[in-house]
């Protein structure tokens, strides 16, 4: 067993746990706080994958959120209900969308790239806001929600926390098999010397397009849950700062680590709901706390249990 | 659709591209030079436009505010350079991107906390208030006017610094090989200062401008920082030539599709639809140009010559 398996062992045996201990504090509220955690993590990891392990800086990875979440809400408003159809729609839709964006914004690299997956990620949140039939602006509020082969166990506190505990160790241990796969190891190799892997035989940008469009897909997944938790959909979802905030969990946590995203998002809820609750103007000191951990905590917090010696330095 | 309408539109969107073109001149000076990718630019301009609106409030005087706000933003720019952002040069994209989101955060809070979420609005001085008539049934503000004839002097100073001067050169020198330029002797740090603070300087003199056209609020300089990162691409990283054709162009663009977009539609789709997608699309429209530009022009409209970004 290495270290990162044991501590990702611990976090999803915590994660299994909290329901039966939470109810001692008041469940309700702190259950839908880690909920919120999760599907932050879910769409972090595979930030991750595209940032830590493939180089690739999108900063319009919220988009595909925003794309997945609207793909089940129009299918929830359509009438269908059982969650793996929507399921289904949800990835063929977002897989569609980043199949296309991606071809064309992989044909750059570098900051050319975080420039036009920016673009495309406006282009997304603009396209977001014009659905007037589904709220336009000011987004939707879903009466009818998923349901598992017509049961409601999806939508309940405790079915929906399994739910999304599921899919997350689910996305954990996909992108963990992927990065230690061949497909990882040619992701990483293009990261550190696209010439060099492009020589050694390997169609670099094909790999790329592929993690790119996983990446996409795995955040449809985080939308469709989003819309579950919240019923509520709006095109908030798929604005740049939410991008932004989620390079903020993946950089924190640490690059190329599955638990570092996770532990980022927890960081992240915690931090803005502990703040939040003191100080109404809670992000004057959120944005130094940002500066300052750029400026001087380089390794991100997965580092913080990493053994001595090993610790990375910045990427 | 009358002639008038199009001439104002098209002045309107002259106007507009040229505060884009202060804006995008600093970022792509800061980008090209430096290679470095500055998210907090936009705020830069939100921090002008507050300037302007604290300093018209204590003094009374547009003009007097003008001066003060400019030596404001400068010294603003010049503070977060020497506290934060030479410590970020070297380092990677990341890094930037996070660190600049930090500086966005906060400020964008600050301005909240000091001067409340509504949006204030400023009233152009009293010189520059009126209109003035252009033909014979077109009247356009004088004040727009002064905007478009700052920008295009600005556009030509730089212009000439950048090409004929001494500060000029050593500029290119650096954006092309920086080690070169300091193993020569000069003070490269000094020189970064010097961009940025122009640069700071040039996005808050548009805040402060820009101060009376549109609604000063926190969060202003968020949307126009994209603009401004689709200006310097479309025209090429570091690049002032380029970054003026791509300001107009986009100026242009922008207010034209969006009184144009729906019209144009409902010619070929039935009207509902037409006036469904049309604002979606009028403010897709720079962002499909942007697309377009780097697939088949990677390096932008007139690339700067051997800019390392």
């Amino acid at each position: 067993m290495d270290r990162p398996l044991i501590l990702a062992a611990f976090i999803f045996a915590l994660l299994l746990a909290l329901p039966l201990l939470l109810p001692l504090f008041g469940a309700a509220y702190l259950t839908g706080l880690i909920i919120k955690a999760m599907l932050l993590a879910i769409a972090a990891i595979s930030l991750d994958l595209l940032i830590g392990h493939g180089g690739m800086v999108s900063l319009g990875h919220a988009a595909f959120v925003g794309v997945g979440a609207y793909a089940a809400a129009i299918g929830l408003e359509s009438g269908i209900e059982d969650i793996l159809v929507l399921l289904l729609i949800t990835l063929a839709v977002t897989g569609l969308v980043a199949l296309v964006t991606g071809t064309l914004a992989l044909r750059t690299s570098g900051v050319y790239l975080l420039m036009i997956t920016l673009a495309f990620g406006q282009m997304i949140y603009f396209t977001l806001t014009s659905l007037a039939a589904y709220g336009g602006d000011d987004g939707l509020t879903l009466w009818n929600l998923a349901t598992l082969f017509g049961s409601d166990v999806v939508q309940n506190g405790a079915g929906l926390y399994y739910v999304v505990l599921g899919t997350l160790l689910m996305v954990w241990w996909f992108v963990h098999r992927l990065s230690r796969a061949r497909f990882g190891r040619v992701l990483r190799a293009a990261r550190d010397n696209p010439q060099r892997a492009e020589v050694m035989g390997f169609a670099v940008k094909r790999y790329q397009l592929a993690a790119y469009v996983i990446a996409a897909l795995i955040a449809g997944v985080s939308g469709l849950l989003t819309v579950q938790y919240a019923e509520f959909v709006s095109p908030a979802l798929a604005t740049w700062q939410r991008s932004g905030d989620l390079i903020v969990v993946v950089v924190l946590g640490g690059l190329a680590s599955r638990n570092g995203a996770i532990l980022g998002a927890f960081f992240i809820v915690i931090v803005e709901e502990v703040l939040g609750s003191f100080l109404h103007e809670w992000r004057l000191i959120y944005g130094p706390l940002l500066v300052l951990m750029v400026l001087f905590a380089k390794g991100g917090l997965s580092d913080l249990f990493a053994p001595r010696g090993t610790r990375r330095s910045a990427h | 659709m009358s002639m008038t309408l199009f001439l104002i539109l098209c002045l309107n969107g002259v106007q507009y591209g040229m505060l884009l073109f202060l804006i995008a001149a600093g970022l792509t000076l800061v980008f090209g030079v430096m290679g470095f990718i500055n998210l907090a630019h936009g705020v830069q301009y939100m921090v002008g436009a507050y300037l302007a609106f604290f300093f018209v409030q204590l003094t009374g005087s547009f003009f007097l505010a003008v001066v003060l706000s400019l030596g404001a933003a400068l010294i603003i720019g010049l503070l977060l350079e020497y506290f934060i952002f030479r410590h970020l040069y070297t380092r990677t994209h990341l890094d930037q991107v996070l660190a600049t989101f930090g500086i966005i955060i906060f400020l964008n809070e600050l301005a909240k906390v000091l001067f409340g979420p509504a949006t204030l609005s400023l009233s152009p001085p009293e010189l520059l208030s009126g209109s003035i008539q252009l033909t014979e049934t077109l009247r356009y503000p004088v004040y727009r006017l002064v905007t478009i004839f700052i920008g295009l002097a600005v556009a030509v100073g730089l212009f000439f610094a950048v090409s004929y001067t001494r500060v000029g050169m050593l500029i290119r020198a650096g954006a092309t090989t920086p080690e070169m330029v300091s193993a020569l002797g000069v003070n490269i740090q000094q020189l970064f200062m010097i961009v940025f603070g122009v640069g700071a300087m040039l996005a808050g003199f548009a805040g402060v401008i820009a101060a009376p056209i549109f609604a000063v609020e926190p969060g202003m300089g968020d949307n126009i920082l994209i603009v401004a990162f689709v200006v310097i691409i479309i025209g090429g990283v570091g690049s002032i030539g380029g970054a003026f054709v791509a300001a107009l162009l986009v100026g242009l663009i922008d207010t034209l599709g969006r009184s144009l977009a729906t019209m144009v539609l409902s010619a070929v789709f039935n009207p509902s639809f037409a006036s469904q997608i049309g604002p979606a699309l009028a403010s897709m429209l720079i962002y499909i140009l942007m697309a377009a530009i780097l697939v088949f022009r990677p390096k932008g409209l007139l690339p700067a010559k051997g800019a390392n970004a």
